[in-house]
């Protein structure tokens, strides 16, 4: 059991480290084709690391010890956190330490790690990307906490591993209201934290609306493949985990290699669905203003209150 | 019906009827307001249908129906022509988008839809010594009554379109309703009658009221409203 527990973790890790940069080229490829371009393929963001990783490293004059311990701080928190969180196995040995607000923390610590890199760089364009990413970030970590927090209480435990087993063990506690209103206020969370379409546009650098790009505008060379596969495997990581809290069929749940290895192949295609949901979404969605944008975190943090109250009023079968 | 499907379909008619409610305060068309406000009516009479169901009373049932056709047929019919009156007369003017839209409210909208989870908060908290009375699933959801309720009250304080201000109006017709449905299940058929004959009137009369609103200033924000004449 403890072997194929190791594995799982080893697993979840390697999963989001490769899969991340195949992620996001397969959503970038999907939205290309939407919009009638050939597309770059699917193995482009690897190239990109591959040519960034073999130049000079170079940081800007006046940089402190924040510039450059972002990036390996932002990739070291999103490694641990794909460890904990059970995206293959809520039976490994670490879920028991797989708390909810530790997810949430360590996730919050790699946005702050970048902010600062943002600020030390001392250019305005970081400033502004810090303080855009700060604003963003205060609305949207307790967000995440909330709608899981609606979860967590049928659980009676805010464990996730323990939240997903007791969803799979019964299945009517998503359809609930508290469930369906959690799910939407998650993704728009996920929107948000992940810098995606209606808040922030990755594939832009127009000064005036980005607030990710803006951050890591003076990186360049190996940090910069860092920071690129970092939030692409934040990106992936809470896919993963929005998938395994609401689609949670096909983890596994007991120690078995066969179990694990359906896990994968679920997990693989959970993640091309959802991608694939995604980049089709953005073809169609415009950014919103950034004035805009507290108003839609305002709207998601409340649809995850209201799944909180209406999981104390609404208690489901009972 | 057997029980769990009976509770779980009603947490969900409930919990669609509160979500309406808060999304009349996030977005600003005041087409797609509309809209939500059908699907609200929709969610009450499969509330009052399943209420009816589950304890066997075929004019319960009946009252669902006609409530359902109400207030997802006619009363949004009605503000729609109300509408599409107003935006018609407009659009000479190139001023139709903003008489179709609540552009500022009193409140924001961000501030307004934390207001709604502080009233969402506040029923829970007022409705727990009711709901301890007599715990059933029908009787646990009543904070969802009282919360549409408050939501309707602030909609009536705080938007500017006299259109919007009906569908505040017809909001807290909507959450008294459902209040009556999940304390009591429903009211005597003559008192739903009653009531909704009343609300039907109260729209026709607010019809007409905003067009004439339109017709003297050429416009419908109640703010022009300030003094009364004989």
């Amino acid at each position: 059991m403890n072997a194929v527990g190791y594995t799982a973790v080893a697993g979840q890790i390697v999963a989001v480290t490769a899969g991340a940069p195949l992620l996001t080229g397969w959503m970038r490829q999907v939205r290309a084709r939407l919009e009638g371009r050939a597309g770059a393929g699917v193995l482009q963001p690897w190239r990109d690391a591959r040519k960034l990783l073999r130049k000079e490293p170079i940081t800007p004059a006046g940089t402190g010890p924040a510039f450059r311990a972002a990036p390996a701080l932002l990739v070291a928190t999103t490694v641990v956190t794909a460890a904990l969180v059970p995206l293959l196995s809520t039976d490994t040995p670490v879920s028991g330490h797989a708390d909810l607000i530790v997810v949430v923390s360590l996730i919050a610590l790699g946005t702050l790690a970048l902010a600062l890199a943002g600020l030390d760089t001392g250019t305005a364009f970081g400033g502004m990307g810090a303080s855009r990413e700060m604003t963003v970030a205060a609305l949207v970590e307790p967000t995440i906490l909330l709608s899981v927090f609606a979860l967590s209480i049928p659980a009676g435990t805010t464990n996730i591993p323990a939240i997903v087993t007791g969803a799979v063990d019964e299945p009517a506690r998503l359809a609930s209201p508290a469930g369906l209103l959690a799910v939407a206020a998650l993704a728009v969370a996920v929107l948000a934290e992940t810098g995606r379409i209606p808040v922030d546009n990755p594939s832009t650098h127009l000064e005036l609306t980005m607030i990710h790009e803006a951050m890591v505008l003076e990186y360049a060379g190996p940090d910069l493949a860092l920071v690129e596969l970092g939030a692409q495997m934040r990106l992936t990581l809470l896919l993963g985990l929005l998938s395994s809290l609401f689609v949670p069929w096909g983890i596994a749940t007991t120690g078995s290699w066969a179990a694990l290895a359906v896990a994968l192949v679920l997990l693989a295609a959970k993640l091309v669905l959802l991608g694939a949901v995604l980049a089709a979404a953005e073809v169609f969605w415009a950014k919103v203003r950034l004035f805009r944008v507290p108003e839609l975190l305002a709207g998601s943090f409340l649809l995850a209150l209201l799944a909180v109250t209406a999981s104390y009023f609404l208690t489901g079968a009972s | 019906m057997n029980g769990g499907l009976y509770t779980q379909l009603l947490d969900l008619a409930c919990g669609l009827f509160l979500l309406a409610a808060v999304l009349v305060l996030w977005v600003r068309e005041l087409a797609v307001i509309v809209r939500i406000f059908a699907l609200q009516g929709i969610a009450l009479a499969a509330l009052a249908v399943l209420l009816g169901a589950h304890e066997q009373r075929w004019d319960l049932i009946g009252v669902g129906i006609g409530i359902g056709l109400l207030r997802a047929g006619v009363l949004p019919y009605l503000m729609r022509r109300a509408l599409a009156a107003i935006t018609a007369d407009r659009q000479r003017y190139g001023t139709a988008v903003a008489e179709s839209r609540e552009t500022q409210p009193l409140v924001n909208v961000a501030a307004s839809l934390l207001t709604a989870a502080l009233l969402t908060l506040l029923a829970y908290a007022v409705a727990r010594p009711l709901t301890e009375l007599n715990p059933t699933p029908a009787t646990r959801a009543l904070p969802v009554g009282l919360a549409v309720v408050l939501i309707g009250f602030f909609v009536l304080v705080t938007r500017r379109r006299a259109l919007a201000q009906v569908v505040g109006f017809l909001l807290l017709d909507n959450g008294i309703t459902a209040t009556a449905f999940l304390a009591t299940s429903g009211v005597p058929l003559i008192v739903e009658l009653g009531v909704s004959f009343d609300v039907l009137l109260a729209v026709l009369v607010l019809q007409i009221l905003t067009t004439r609103m339109r017709e003297a200033f050429g416009t419908t924000d109640i703010d022009d409203l300030r003094e009364l004449h004989d």
